[in-house]
């Protein structure tokens, strides 16, 4: 906007600025997907390629056929699933009552969930650990879900109080004085509007318990069927050692739905998260 | 108003309007009924309860157990004796504690300091660019930031990997030849080092695209006056741009803050605190001596600090917050 005027030699540091910026956010990204598509002898040889010559498969069959794959894959989408459409479901009315009726504790409430939403989930580990294991829910996966929800709730009322105040009322009241219930005209009218809230938010939710690695790997401990993507990716390396090439697939197939889902949705991504964590 | 009044006197309304539209104009929603009284008390009673059980019922149970004598056999057979402060004693006097504690600000300081630096530096380029180079630029901030900690974490392992990193390679290039085969890893300092940038390259995309966002709040025609007025750019960032965005910027370094300490994932995948003690933060030590030495009080001492050093932050984090949006709430 500024220097729209300004010659174009003036604006070099603005451009090499930005290709630094890009160069430094993709080359990781950019390496692990190279390594993973490069033979071994690329992978280990004295001058790494910048551009592989010779693609091969063979890392990702490594790690597709490596143990338990396909069931950590399963373990996670379930996690995953299950604690965004809990959260999303109790959000929806939290964040209804929050925004659109008056009671006495509403304030209380959002200041609660202020304070949830940067609940210190590093530092519960213990009681957590030691409540799942006096209660008999260590090894398990709804464990594992009901944290997550917790953990993505608190986020998904701010965004969707903030898109539900942000649908005027007079809409529903509308809906209402044509004979509808207020319910109905919750249903009708403002649900529909509400679509890229719950995607920015669900969005969200998605990648927290996607990428979930502490919980699940202190809770779940003895029972392996139970574990989750994250845990397995970083165990990945014990078991397989110095197979660099089949580390990098494994993390490219575990990044993969989640760069994804970010690309589909940038758009909603940044103006949703922007708004959503620091305007509310 | 008036349309409405004009309306109903054209149109005799039916027999229950009148009673409905005295209230519409008002506010949002008025409880009519009792009924309608106890309906948000039941939406939002599963997030208190959420709330009850997995935040406030843990962190009891952290304060309860940090002032008891719970080791791995109180933790078989359940009875654990009340020590009172004991553990906050033991731990205040360990020179190993302290040392974690200027460890976990020394690490939260360089990461916020660096995370600012670089996220309001990309900011400014992002509002200079184009809307080619814009959408190019936030797609790259949205992959970094999309990459799974876990991911991230493994990948920057094999950048820095001793022997066939990339990183090492290109340092020897560069005419660097003592970092040939150099172990990233074996050395505390160099492993703090890869640590922090680790977390800069994933926390920076937030704060980027967040202060660029408020960037773009600031009315052109300020900019445009200062211009004709004869500001020079930097005086321009200095005396416009930026007491307009402190309110965001602050939201942003308190939320780094808070932040840092989530860097446990990434520190004990990829150096489990060590080598030694040289990546030990708080949060890792409070695991350490949970899990791996089966101190459960010591731990929920050192969690306990955690928390009281993280709600400090959150205390300055939600006053901000609060003059941000005081009338939104």
């Amino acid at each position: 906007m500024i220097s729209v005027h300004r010659p174009r030699l003036r604006r070099l540091p603005v451009h090499a600025a930005a290709g630094v910026t890009i160069a430094v956010c993709l080359f990781p990204v950019y390496w692990m997907v190279v390594t993973a598509f490069e033979p071994n002898r690329d992978i280990q040889s004295d001058t790494p390629r910048l551009l592989p010559q010779t693609w091969t498969l063979d890392h990702f069959r490594n790690a597709v056929a490596a143990d338990g794959f396909g069931l950590f894959w399963r373990n996670s989408i379930l996690v995953t699933l299950s604690a965004v459409l809990l959260a999303l479901a109790v959000a929806l009315g939290a964040s209804f009552a929050v925004a659109r009726m008056r009671w006495r504790g509403r304030r209380a409430f959002i200041l609660m969930v202020f304070i949830a939403q940067m609940a210190p989930w590093e530092a519960l580990i213990i009681p957590i650990y030691i409540i799942s294991r006096d209660t008999g829910m260590l090894d398990r996966l709804p464990t594992l879900t009901l944290i997550y929800f917790m953990m993505t709730l608190p986020f998904t009322i701010v965004v969707l109080r903030g898109f539900i105040a942000a649908i005027p009322p007079e809409l529903e009241e509308a809906a209402q004085v044509d004979g509808c219930t207020r319910s109905a005209a919750f249903r009708h009218i403002t649900f529909p509007l509400l679509a890229p809230g719950l995607m920015a938010t669900s969005l969200f939710g998605y990648i927290t318990a996607w990428n979930e690695f502490t919980y699940a790997n202190f809770l779940i401990i003895k029972h392996q069927d139970s574990r989750t993507l994250p845990v397995w990716l970083s165990s990945f390396q014990n078991v397989f050692g110095t197979d660099w090439g089949a580390t990098m697939a494994a993390s490219t197939l575990f990044a993969l739905p989640a760069l994804a889902v970010f690309l589909l949705l940038q758009r909603h991504v940044t103006a949703g998260f922007a708004a959503g964590a620091v305007k509310g | 108003m008036s349309v409405t009044s004009e309306r109903t006197a054209v149109h005799p309304p039916p027999s229950r309007r009148p009673a409905r539209l005295p209230a519409a104009p008002g506010r949002a929603a008025r409880p009519r009924r009792t009924a309608g009284r106890v309906w948000p008390y039941l939406l939002v009673a599963p997030t208190v309860l959420g709330m009850l059980y997995l935040l406030v019922y843990p962190l009891a149970r952290t304060v309860l157990i940090s002032l008891q004598d719970f080791q791995l056999r109180q933790l078989i057979q359940g009875d654990a004796r009340f020590v009172g402060l004991r553990n906050y004693a033991t731990l205040l006097s360990d020179p190993r504690f302290w040392q974690v504690v200027r460890r976990t600000f020394l690490f939260m300081a360089v990461d916020v300091a660096l995370i600012m630096l670089f996220a309001t530096l990309v900011a400014l380029v992002i509002e200079r660019l184009g809307r080619i180079g814009r959408t190019a630029v936030l797609s790259a901030l949205v992959m970094a930031w999309a990459m799974p900690v876990l991911a991230a974490t493994t990948v920057f392992q094999w950048l820095f990997h001793s022997e066939f990193g990339i990183v090492n390679w290109a340092l020897k290039e560069l005419g660097f030849a003592s970092f040939d085969r150099y172990p990233w890893f074996a050395h505390g300092p160099a492993a703090f080092v890869i640590l922090v940038a680790l977390i800069v390259w994933q926390s920076v995309p937030f704060a980027a695209i967040t202060l660029y966002s408020a960037l773009t709040t600031v009315p052109a025609e300020l900019y445009e006056s200062a211009r004709i007025d004869g500001a020079s750019a930097p005086r321009i960032i200095r005396t416009i741009t930026f007491p307009l965005i402190r309110p965001i910027f602050m939201l942003v370094l308190s939320l780094e803050v808070i932040w840092t300490f989530k860097a446990f994932v990434q520190i004990w995948v990829m150096t489990n605190g060590g080598p030694g003690d040289a990546t030990t933060i708080l949060p890792v030590y409070a695991v350490q001596i949970a899990l791996a030495s089966q101190r459960y009080d010591l731990g929920s001492a050192v969690s306990m600090i955690t928390v009281l050093m993280m709600a400090t932050v959150l205390v300055l984090h939600f006053r901000q917050l609060f003059r941000q949006e005081g009338e939104a709430l």
